[in-house]
């Protein structure tokens, strides 16, 4: 244990002798926690889009000779996107062409008299433009679902006032009431006020084919008044036939703050044991001293040993720093810091063990660090690959991957360690103990593989 | 320091061929011999990390001490963390005391604070050194001590490694400096291809030339040694 003690401060010094390394290690992680902080803080930007609407404003949609109050898509759309208004269709292309907004919107002069054409017996069909800029693949798709969920909306916006609408016309047939036509107001009797009035009459008739009658359209009219109630809900319905009711399966989702945090958090983790591992023992290499320390003064062993405590212990500085300086932006769970140290000290130790079993494979700290880049970097990505996001095979391909790797079960662990609601942190700390014991042998036998006098 | 029919193999290569020599205390011998001879593989076997596949090595007593080639140290860290590491490890009972014990053998006390990385090729291979005596070894391995150094550098390495001899170190240093190697090799051993070909001091090795290759013998030693070789088909 001694000379691991005598090792690791050594490795401190040097580590304190290199003032861009120790600068990188301390910046790094208040970068990243800068950054997410920001980001999960501020929320999406909204896109810039160009607006032009073209139609008067004394135009209304007219449902069943009335004209509808002002929907307002316009303010609904630019609750959504920054509008940026415009006054004619070249300077909304000249924006989008510049890269000024990322798309355009025009509403034609005659959208709404095409949208009131949907009534008569010649219908038109409403028509919005869109100009986008389709160099960026990536920002033209983005673009199309923005511009494609809005008009979903201002439709839905329509149909729903339509419906309403609808809906009132309705009820006056059943209940009755007043309908301003024309300046002036018309009562209407209304069916239940009908049936009414024809079921008061009805004994006042002879008995015979007249009251027979007479009793037929009273029944009529109660009938109709009471079924055609069903049809208001209906008309509701058709303004947004399909609703969604979300169920979460296979587990409650975290926060995305704290989704976000954990990744920013297990990224560091990784990234400084790892590297740190790797290049540390690579070092003793590279230095020529491992020949001479083997020889009598440490064993394989200890050695590892000491250099997964190393990546553990500037692994733990550096991720708890992280997330000091995350509790500016997201108010943090300080009474889980027990659990945040079990995940932060059994991810270390899984992560060093990998990055020991870098480091022993070659003796230049450049060819290690570039490998351990090389291994982390993707398999990190591959750990935030969600499920049904790709084909069923290559995700399966990935989820062994993972597995393989510390991130992922590293990256539970701190979710599971930040928040309250997630599921246990057993299962993926007992990973972290596997991992942790699996590559500390695989590193004792590259050691012994590649390490050779 | 006794060893005896060393053998190591390398795949079908045999890089030593049944190789035994002894050693007394005080004694400096040196290997010499062409590239590929096996004098870096013997020393690594005397020094106990490689293990030989046939033969063995026997210790009178105390610790071997070993200098590799290339410094085995920490550039980053300063003379005086070096030796204070090593004598740590070492389980030096007063480190602190054996540090400035070395800093004053090596004569770099006064730089005892500056960086290993900024000091001479020669300074650093005084420290490979010390470090290599923190064991205060009965035997001293050196392989290659004045590769890279410069004559006045090479000079005060072997003043300092000869002091060592003269207070009773057994000290083995291999050598492709023949010059080097005569001037201040007491014994010679010759190495070619693996194979044990002389074992004796540097007069004695001229006596062998004078009958083997008698053409070379009175010129330097180093084409003396050269003809030597090739008169014994290497």
């Amino acid at each position: 244990m001694g000379a691991v003690r005598w090792l690791l401060l050594k490795d401190l010094q040097i580590l304190r002798r290199s003032p861009l390394q120790s600068a990188l290690l301390v910046v790094y992680p208040m970068l990243i926690a800068v950054l997410v902080g920001f980001a999960i803080s501020r929320g999406p930007e909204k896109p810039r889009v160009a607006f032009l609407n073209e139609v008067p404003q004394s135009s209304r949609i007219v449902v069943g000779g009335q004209k509808l109050p002002q929907a307002n898509v316009q303010g609904r759309i630019c609750l959504k996107v920054e509008c940026v208004p415009v006054h004619s269709k070249a300077e909304a292309e000249e924006k989008v062409s510049s890269g000024d907004v990322l798309a355009a919107l025009i509403l034609p002069a005659d959208l709404i008299n095409r949208i009131n054409s949907l009534s008569t017996l010649t219908p038109g069909t409403p028509e919005v433009e869109v100009i986008v800029n389709e160099e960026d693949p990536v920002k033209a798709g983005l673009v199309d679902d923005r511009i494609t969920a809005l008009l979903a909306q201002a439709n839905l916006a329509i149909a729903r006032r339509i419906a309403a609408e609808g809906s009132h016309y309705l009820d006056l047939v059943i209940k009755g009431g007043n309908l301003p036509v024309l300046g002036t107001t018309v009562h209407i009797l209304g069916l239940e006020a009908s049936a009414h009035i024809l079921e008061a009459l009805e004994p006042a008739l002879p008995p015979g084919p007249l009251r027979s009658s007479l009793a037929q359209v009273t029944e009529f009219a109660k009938e109709a008044g009471e079924n055609l109630d069903i049809a208001g809900p209906l008309i509701d319905r058709l303004a947004e036939p399909i609703k969604v009711h979300k169920v979460a399966a296979g587990g409650s989702s975290p926060p995305l703050e704290i989704f976000a945090i954990a990744v920013a958090a297990t990224f560091t983790l990784a990234l400084v044991t790892v590297l740190l591992v790797a290049g540390s023992l690579a070092l003793e290499r590279e230095e020529n001293a491992f020949p001479r320390l083997v020889r009598g003064l440490v064993s394989e062993q200890a050695l590892l040993a000491e250099k997964v405590l190393l990546g553990v212990a500037v692994g733990l500085v550096v991720t708890l720093l992280m997330l000091a300086g995350l509790q500016i932006f997201v108010p943090l769970e300080w009474s889980r810091i027990g659990l945040w140290l079990a995940a932060i000290l059994l991810g270390g130790a899984a992560l060093a063990a990998a990055g020991a079993a870098l480091g022993a494979i070659a003796r230049e700290v450049r060819a290690v660090s570039l490998l351990a880049f090389m291994v982390t970097l993707p398999i990190a990505f591959l750990s935030l690959v969600p499920s049904g996001a790709i084909g069923g095979g290559a995700y399966e391909a990935i989820k062994v991957v993972t597995a393989l790797f510390p991130f992922k079960p590293a990256l539970q662990a701190m979710t599971a360690a930040l928040d309250s609601a997630a599921p246990s942190i057993g299962v993926p700390l007992l990973h972290l103990a596997a991992l942790a014991l699996a590559y500390g042998v695989l590193a004792r036998l590259a050691l012994r593989r590649f390490a050779t006098v | 320091m006794q060893a005896q029919g060393l053998v190591k193999r390398y795949g079908n290569r045999e890089a030593l061929k049944r190789v035994g020599f002894g050693a007394a205390a005080g004694e400096l011998v040196a290997i010499i011999g062409p590239n590929g001879a096996g004098k870096t593989t013997l020393l690594s076997i005397l020094a106990g990390i490689v293990a030989p596949d046939e033969g063995e090595v026997e210790i009178g007593g105390g610790a071997v001490g070993w200098v590799p080639q290339q410094a085995g140290l920490y550039r980053r860290l300063t003379v005086e963390e070096n030796l204070l590491l090593f004598a740590r490890l070492e389980r030096h009972p007063d480190p602190h005391a054996s540090c400035e014990e070395m800093l004053e053998l090596t004569g770099l006390d006064e730089r005892r604070g500056e960086i290993v990385a900024r000091l001479s090729g020669g300074n650093q291979q005084r420290i490979n050194i010390a470090i290599g005596l923190l064991a205060r070894p009965a035997v001293l391995l050196l392989d290659e001590p004045s590769v890279g150094l410069d004559p006045r550098q090479r000079a005060r390495l072997w003043e300092f490694v000869s002091g060592l001899a003269g207070g009773g170190t057994t000290v083995i240093f291999s050598t492709h400096d023949i010059q080097e190697a005569e001037r201040y090799g007491g014994r010679l051993l010759v190495l070619a291809d693996g194979e044990a070909l002389f074992d004796g001091s540097p007069e004695e090795l001229r006596e062998v030339v004078r009958r083997e290759a008698p053409e070379a013998a009175d010129r330097d030693f180093e084409i003396a040694f050269v003809a030597y070789l090739q008169h014994r088909g290497h």
